[in-house]
């Protein structure tokens, strides 16, 4: 490389050897040892000849039962990347005080609680609720596929390619050091010339096109593709949430595009959007971001408010109290999402009458989220409960998102919110929500629908041991936040002085010790599963006796999910259609057209990858030729005609012969 | 894609024949292109020749135009009415609409307390208070 400096600089950009990171130990062990495990890996992949299958079956899938079991599999092996930041700031929480520095030097702190958010909010809860809503939605009202099949596996690989980013920054270069938020002018060019921001630019761009698209592909299938008889108040409630999730994805993604596209030409084109001169400002960004950042929020927690809804009327025995109502509180918090943004920044300075106009609605906004939190009470009251692990999830929800929402509401108060803007009771209060909300209601969908995806259940054992680890972990590590913060202590921070608080970071850092636990034996779960599927079985597709349409196919279901389109008389499909003692039919099978598998998607993502890379370090050679690259395999693909094939009746009357024989030996 | 016609045709609809989708035309191009054409030289004329003795007036003017020509284009090009797609397209504009009238007032609204609250003159006041 330096022999030629100028064409160093023109093929690499930015790129030296001085941006892999060797002279800091503890990455360079992660490094070695995600190397070590990485090539462990595709070791075994390529000693048990699974490349072909995994191409064949899972990178090319258009099946959505398969990208959705995909983002799954994405967002949990995100989680651990994401808790190992978290855990690294406890640690350092808990030990960095008075004279100990702790381990962690500030520049490196401040990119892991980027990268912490950044990767929890964009790389966990988003491909989790993504994925769940993919394998669940097209079963649940009676589809075959989602309306755009191969766009969905492109959104899938678009949302890896973006994770594909974060994760080499850790490794190449360094992440954004500015907040998950990355706020001008901390994340301009004159205050972050390095490549951190640009990783978290173009991470969120990349993986920005997968979930706009995802939320169109799922929009346009929950509108056109109900099964007959199912108009939209006869939809299964976690539809009814999905739907206005990806309205709000389909509205407030494109805020978050324009406002990372401006930022991007502040910091390569040196315009002066949100730069302190020439007419910019900063808050303009804070003000922008937010109108998509809170949107964000209720996308993320208005899935899980429709998985707590089917868990608790499945394992209550009870048609779900309050559909309508729960449906109208679904629509009112998707309007009101709109409403609120402000209160993430009353201190900026708007004054009286806009602050408490924000503080208003955002009280206004916990209405609706209170009555779904009786109605599904009310669901439970005199229901026939039955404790398995989706309903633990559920109930530790209720408790936990009731504290976090009154916390919420103490927020929403302008003058409280002055005294706590930025702390660690904030801290505390979203963590109380995304934890107890989103991803115990992730939790307890995976839990709940796993039987459906790959045909036996999860062990209940280790599901319960990883529900109490979480459940009480949960409360450990952030109760002590809340207690801080009320004393005044602020987020971000890498070292204390006062020795007085060191006790509470230390009960924290137990407390994210438990969840690791939690995590371990959902892990252990998964294995214990797999290795006991035999006995954990299940032969009849409706293993909890459930409502609706999924259930109502066998598990995991075949290709085409249905042989005939069922229709719908109840809200409640498949339980009115058990009452009724339907019965499967039996012959008169016809072909299905189904669509072909195509590795385009992949492909575009991958050269997007190398886009997003190649910009982020200046290689413009690399930028020009990788974008010519996705525009010709992109016109390549509308050429490519061979999109569709027929399962032959045969093959449908065979498969459904089977399941015929299998239901006669087991029920 | 193509790929999903067999879903479309169980559920009776996605050809647009029996949507209620109203039908191109020469005769709707037309008249959407002539008045688009219209709605662009009237604003350009107005800033070419000067037409107002205010700047706001003009850009006012000049806003109102394209909000008619973002109505031409919806009707003429996009094909949109009140009933296309069984009322979907009503309710999405009515949303989006919504929308973006909170996200650019909203916006507006906080950025001009902001302003007015925060500039250096206003601070200056301040230190004078008695």
């Amino acid at each position: 490389m330096s022999d030629h400096p100028d064409l160093a600089k023109l093929i690499f950009g930015r790129l030296t050897w001085d941006a892999i990171p060797f002279h800091e130990p503890i990455l360079l062990a992660t490094f070695i040892a995600v190397l070590l495990g990485g090539v462990a890996l595709l070791g075994v992949v390529t000693y048990y000849r699974l490349w072909g299958y995994l191409w064949r079956e899972w990178f090319t899938s258009i099946d959505h039962k398969k990208i959705g079991i995909m983002y799954i599999v994405l967002g949990l092996v995100m989680l651990l990347r994401g808790f190992s930041d978290a855990i690294m700031m406890r640690l350092q929480q808990a030990i960095s005080f008075g004279h100990s520095v702790g381990y962690l030097p500030p520049e490196h702190y401040d990119q892991i609680f980027t990268a912490h958010g950044v990767i929890m909010i964009f790389f966990v809860a988003m491909p989790l609720v993504t994925g769940i809503m993919n394998f669940v939605v097209p079963l649940q009202i009676g589809a075959r596929d989602v309306a755009f099949p191969f766009l969905n596996n492109f959104s899938f690989w678009m949302t890896t390619s973006g994770a594909v980013l974060v994760m080499m920054s850790l490794f190449v270069g360094e992440f954004a050091r500015t907040g998950w938020l990355a706020y001008p002018p901390l994340s301009g060019i004159a205050q972050s010339p390095d490549v951190g921001v640009d990783y978290y630019i173009w991470a969120l761009q990349i993986a920005g096109v997968g979930t706009l698209l995802s939320g169109i592909n799922l929009l346009a299938t929950i509108v056109k593709m109900r099964a007959p008889g199912m108009p939209l108040m006869k939809m299964p409630i976690f539809t009814w949430t999905s739907l206005c999730t990806n309205v709000l994805i389909v509205a407030a993604f494109p805020v978050l595009t324009a406002v990372l596209a401006l930022l991007a030409l502040d910091r390569y084109a040196g315009t002066n959007f949100f730069t302190n001169d020439f007419g910019g400002n900063a808050m303009m960004y804070v003000n922008l971001i937010w109108i998509w950042g809170h949107p964000e929020v209720y996308i993320l927690i208005l899935p899980a408010f429709g998985i707590f809804s089917e868990v608790v009327s499945t394992f209550s025995r009870k048609r779900l109290f309050g559909y309508a109502s729960m449906v109208y509180a679904t629509v009112v918090i998707t309007v009101l999402a709109y409403l609120v943004w402000l209160h993430h920044f009353f201190t900026m300075g708007s004054g009286a009458s806009v602050n408490s106009f924000f503080g208003i609605t955002t009280m206004i906004i916990s209405i609706p989220t209170g009555a779904k939190i009786f109605n599904w009470l009310f669901t439970m009251y005199r229901g026939r409960i039955t404790f398995e692990v989706p309903m633990l999830w559920t109930i530790g929800f209720m408790v936990t998102f009731a504290i976090g929402g009154m916390t919420g509401v103490l927020l929403a108060v302008p003058p409280a919110d002055f005294s706590l803007h930025n702390s660690l009771f904030l801290v505390a209060h979203f963590h109380n929500v995304i934890i107890g909300g989103v991803l115990f209601g992730l939790f307890a969908g995976i839990n709940y629908w796993f039987p459906k995806a790959f045909g036996f259940k999860l062990d209940p054992f280790w599901g319960k041991c990883s529900f109490w680890f979480w459940l009480v972990g949960f409360y450990f590590a952030f109760m002590p936040l809340y207690v801080l913060g009320l004393m005044g202590v602020t987020r971000r921070v890498s070292h204390f002085d006062d020795p007085s608080l060191q006790i509470w970071f230390q009960i924290a850092a137990f407390g994210a010790l438990l969840i690791a636990l939690g995590i371990a034996s959902m892990i252990i779960q998964f294995v214990v599963s797999f290795r006991r599927r035999e006995s954990l079985r299940d032969h009849t597709g409706d293993p909890w006796g459930g409502r609706t349409l999924e259930w109502s196919t066998s598990s995991p279901p075949p290709v085409y999910n249905f042989a005939f389109t069922p229709q719908v008389h109840d809200g409640d499909a498949w339980w009115q259609m058990k009452q009724h003692h339907y019965r499967r039919p039996l012959e008169g099978f016809l072909p299905i057209h189904m669509p072909k598998n195509t590795g385009a998607g992949i492909i575009l993502a991958g050269i997007s990858t190398v886009f997003g890379f190649a910009m982020i370090w200046q290689m413009w050679p690399l930028v020009v030729v990788s974008f010519l690259a996705l525009l010709v395999v992109t016109i390549g693909h509308t050429f490519n005609y061979k999109r569709d094939y027929y399962i032959p009746a045969d093959e449908v009357a065979r498969v459904e012969a089977s399941r015929t024989e299998l239901l006669a030996n087991h029920v | 894609m193509s790929a999903h016609t067999d879903t479309s045709l169980e559920h009776g609809d996605g050809h647009g024949h029996d949507d209620g989708v109203s039908h191109s035309t020469l005769k709707g191009y037309m008249t959407g292109f002539v008045l688009a054409v219209i709605l662009t030289a009237i604003p350009f004329w107005l800033v070419m020749s000067g037409g107002f003795a205010k700047p706001t007036t003009t850009a006012l003017v000049v806003l109102a135009f394209a909000a008619v020509q973002i109505v031409v284009h919806m009707i003429y090009f996009l094909h949109m009415n009140t009933k296309s797609e069984g009322g979907w397209n009503m309710l999405a504009l009515i949303f989006t609409v919504v929308l973006v009238v909170i996200t650019l007032s909203g916006s507006i609204w906080v950025m001009y307390h902001l302003n007015h609250n925060m500039m250096p003159s206003m601070m200056h006041d301040m230190k004078n208070l008695p």
